[in-house]
């Protein structure tokens, strides 16, 4: 009989055997369990763990799913929330994404998650996947994805191990992402040595939906039905949350089994209509989305939030390899897979639909209300758990930390390189920076991405905010932007976390939209090392404390940690996404000036914050404190952009961040080719700085705005009762093709464009 | 000239996408008799000269690293054909 080789082929060590055997030897450490998680495991079953039972474990247990060491301080995110700020929060933290209500009956739903250690070790496919499993997340809330972006950090630009990196990531962003028809519209690409053996890939997906359309992952409903559909479940990425994502890469053990996983975007596309298409219908009670720790995740997870109870036969599902074991069935990452929960009723028109998509699916078991998770194997019970101890009350560690003894001194450490002084000097230093690997243009990776597929993009990079309309009758729309400073955070963790939601929050003003919500990824080096720990429980502290105080919630997201590799941890890189909504993204604000004659005004005021800055950075300098930050400032200058921008008061608006004005200044006249006159002595005088200081220093709550000359009394007007400092600092001249800083050196825009462009193509082209 | 012939495949445990559409495409088009289809890749290296152990070497080193993609990939040959011509 079959049933009996298959039992043998792998000798299924059962829940009933496992009682019989309390001394069987497990392999709980190779599956990355530590012995006191382990010996929590035999107390919670009463016995020793099947070795399904194990892998379950095993997995839902390790950082990446159990968010073990960071959970105490994640709490802060809600916490601190206000009554205020959940206003327009339809769905919070805890669900697989946020949802955020936009008006007109409209939602949208948003999350970046990292992909970091499997982009590490199979650039092409670790991006590539990512990218799916973050779409995967925003569909199960019942969501049409519309855009994605992703904030790339990798090593030096010359280190010959960049290459390979920089090539498969972003080939496997484009591949996957421009395959599923989805816009690519921002994120960020940093060069920095402290990243050469953990590039940071995150991904961000956000999508659309009807406010009565909004569902939640759970199994409620005994007797309603568990099915499994999208792809088949295969040997790949076993174990690579546990694995990867929740250990440090060190290089003298032997490397573990390849963990990785290769996506099919195709696939993913038609599981997106599919699931579309399932949610209309009203034929599912819940979907989850099968990520990292697949079937192991999505049982537990959807039994806990729900009734508590599901029973499944783990023969049924559908295998792309069929000598996997049940442990291995039960940790598979394979991609583009769907779990739902279905009525009795709504069986048949479930399986029209998926013959339909020509999806395939298998019926794997049914909801109780047991409060148990019952799998079984041919008939024979292997797994027996409650599913709130694999799902929601894994260890939670109260990890030591400390202040690192050695920041003192780093912060004691102001910058005292050399300040270009003379127009010759200083011309060079622009041109250093706008070719430098942090500032020069991204179009030659921002290029192999589909930016206007769906024909909803308004603001592509290189704008300051993604935007793409929601509603196409009205316009109704959202802007996004992803920031991190991890030199600033290195700095001060508390203060870097701020200035890097400061910054998100500005650009999506910037672009004429009313910051909302907020995403995060974390991500840092090992929690097991007390002064990474400490940068981590200050970032979140600081993150949380930002949230608050410009009142736009934490939503969701995701901590990435063990970014280490021998010794030496990555920058604490809290990347933060800030979602924001416009009533029309018709009046969206550009980047770059346009018509000639209008005024440009900065707003803001400018101190000597050189520390942290790209100009040290590019000095080789790192040390001092981060840029000062003030929130009410951020506040008004936020509104000051969004109300220009509705008012028609303003035609071009750039954010002064890395680079400062100088920075802001180039881009905002290579964006459509068009230059200015720019006088900074009075600027110079009011803040008594130098002219470097000015042009250089990376003081926040700033930002350069072009106004038409009609408009330009309302807009002092409007500054002044908001008491918001603004100078006027020179003209568009569309004649000029130049960027002419009066008075200290002329660039001609044809120049800076070269050395703008120049960089990414010259080393990886 | 000798070529010395390298065949790569995707692992077993990974998946083949492109196979996979191969393999949806087969019984659309009146194909019925296939279960399964893993589609790899060959390559032609041509020699100038004998093969040596060396120069074998040589290809065998350069499959594992640079024809292929260790981490989703397995080479399944390498060897050396002689032109019938």
């Amino acid at each position: 009989m079959t049933t009996e080789t298959t039992s043998k082929k792998f000798n299924i060590d059962t829940v009933e055997h496992a009682e019989q055997t309390p001394e069987q030897p497990l392999p709980w450490a190779e599956l990355g369990l530590k012995e006191n998680e382990y010996q929590r495991v035999v107390e919670i079953l009463g016995r020793r763990p099947t070795a399904a039972e194990l892998a379950m474990y095993s997995v839902m247990w390790s950082e990446h799913c159990s968010y073990k060491s960071s959970k105490v301080h994640l709490r802060q995110f809600g916490d601190k929330v206000t009554e205020a700020m959940k206003e327009h929060l339809l769905v919070g933290i805890g669900e697989n994404a946020g949802v955020v209500d936009i008006g007109d009956g409209w939602a949208v739903t948003f999350k970046v998650e990292s992909h970091n250690h499997p982009s590490f070790v199979e650039p092409y496919q670790g991006a590539a996947t990512g990218v799916g499993g973050i779409v995967r997340d925003i569909i199960s809330m019942g969501a049409r994805p519309v855009a994605v972006m992703d904030p790339l950090r990798f090593g030096a630009i010359d280190h010959p191990d960049t290459a390979r990196l920089v090539h498969g990531i972003v080939s496997g962003i484009g591949g996957y992402g421009n395959s599923l028809g989805l816009p690519n519209i921002g994120g960020e690409v940093v060069f920095d040595s402290v990243y050469q053996g953990n590039p940071l890939v995150n991904a961000l997906a956000v999508g659309v939906l009807r406010h009565e359309d909004i569902r939640l992952a759970n199994a409620s409903g005994v007797g309603n039905r568990v099915v499994l559909f999208g792809a088949r479940t295969g040997g790949d990425g076993i174990g690579g949350a546990s694995v990867l994502a929740s250990e440090s890469f060190d290089s003298s053990k032997p490397s573990k089994r390849p963990a990785v996983q290769v996506g099919d975007p195709f696939a993913e596309k038609v599981l997106i209509e599919c699931c579309l298409e399932l949610f209309k219908a009203s034929v599912v009670e819940g979907i989850q989305d099968l990520g990292a720790a697949g079937i192991s995740c999505a049982t537990s997870e959807l039994a806990s939030n729900g009734d508590g109870g599901m029973h499944v036969e783990l023969t049924d599902v559908l295998l792309r390899d069929p000598s996997l074991t049940p442990g291995e069935i039960l940790m598979s990452e394979s991609q583009e897979r769907m779990m739902a929960v279905v009525t009795p009723e709504n069986a048949a028109a479930f399986e029209a639909i998926m013959d339909k998509w020509n999806v395939e699916y298998s019926w794997l078991g049914e909801v109780t209300d047991t409060g148990r998770l019952i799998i079984e194997w041919d008939g024979e019970k292997i797994v027996d758990v409650d599913p709130r101890t694999v799902a929601h009350e894994g260890p939670v560690y109260e990890r030591p930390y400390s202040r690192p003894e050695w920041l003192d001194g780093v912060q004691a450490d102001s910058f005292k390189g050399d300040r270009p002084a003379d127009g010759e000097q200083l011309k060079a230093a622009a041109l250093e920076l706008m070719s430098s690997p942090n500032m020069c243009s991204k179009d030659w990776i921002t290029n192999q991405y589909d930016r206007y597929v769906q024909g909803n993009t308004a603001l592509a990079m290189p704008d300051d905010a993604g935007v793409v309309r929601v509603d196409e009758e009205t316009g109704l729309g959202v802007a996004l932007s992803t920031d991190a400073n991890g030199r600033y955070s290195y700095l001060n963790p508390y203060d870097g976390a701020r200035l890097a939601l400061a910054e998100a929050y500005r650009n999506v003003a910037t672009s004429g939209a009313k910051p909302m919500a907020v995403t995060d990824c974390l991500n840092f080096g090992s929690p097991e090392d007390p002064e990474v720990m400490w940068q981590f429980a200050e970032s979140v502290r600081g993150l949380a404390d930002a949230c608050q105080e410009l009142g736009v919630p934490v939503t969701g997201g995701n901590v990435s940690l063990y970014n280490q590799t021998g010794g030496v941890a990555i920058h604490p890189t809290p990347v933060v996404g800030v979602l924001g909504v416009f009533d029309d993204v018709a009046r969206r604000t550009p980047s770059g000036w346009r018509e000639d004659g209008q005024a440009i005004y900065l707003l803001g005021t400018t101190q000597n914050e050189l520390d942290g800055s790209e100009w040290a950075n590019l000095r080789g300098h790192l040390g001092g404190q981060p840029p000062a930050l003030d929130l009410d400032a951020e506040k008004t200058l936020a509104a000051i952009l969004v109300n220009s921008s509705r008012d028609g008061m303003i035609d071009a608006a750039h954010d002064l961040s890395e680079g400062g004005l100088i920075a802001a200044l180039s881009e905002a006249a290579l964006r459509f080719g068009v230059g200015a006159r720019i006088a900074i002595d009075e600027l110079c005088e009011r803040d008594g700085l130098d002219a470097f200081t000015v042009l250089f220093s990376e003081s926040q709550a700033r930002a350069v705005v072009a106004v038409p000359r009609s408009e330009e009394v309302r807009f002092n007007d409007m500054c002044t009762a908001r008491n918001f400092p603004r100078i006027r600092i020179g003209v568009v001249d569309a004649e000029s093709e130049s960027l002419d800083v009066q008075g200290h050196f002329t660039l001609p825009l044809a120049e800076l464009k070269e050395a703008h462009e120049a960089t990414l193509p010259k080393h990886f082209a | 000239m000798p070529r010395i012939v390298v065949d790569v495949m995707p692992k077993p445990e990974i998946l083949d996408p492109q196979g996979k559409a191969i393999a949806g495409a087969l019984p659309r088009l009146g194909f019925t008799g296939f279960a399964e289809v893993r589609q790899g890749k060959r390559f032609e290296l041509t020699v100038e000269g004998d093969v040596t152990e060396e120069i074998l070497d040589q290809a065998r080193n350069a499959a594992a690293t640079l024809l292929s993609n260790p981490v989703i990939e397995d080479v399944t040959r390498v060897e050396v054909i002689e032109d019938a011509q």
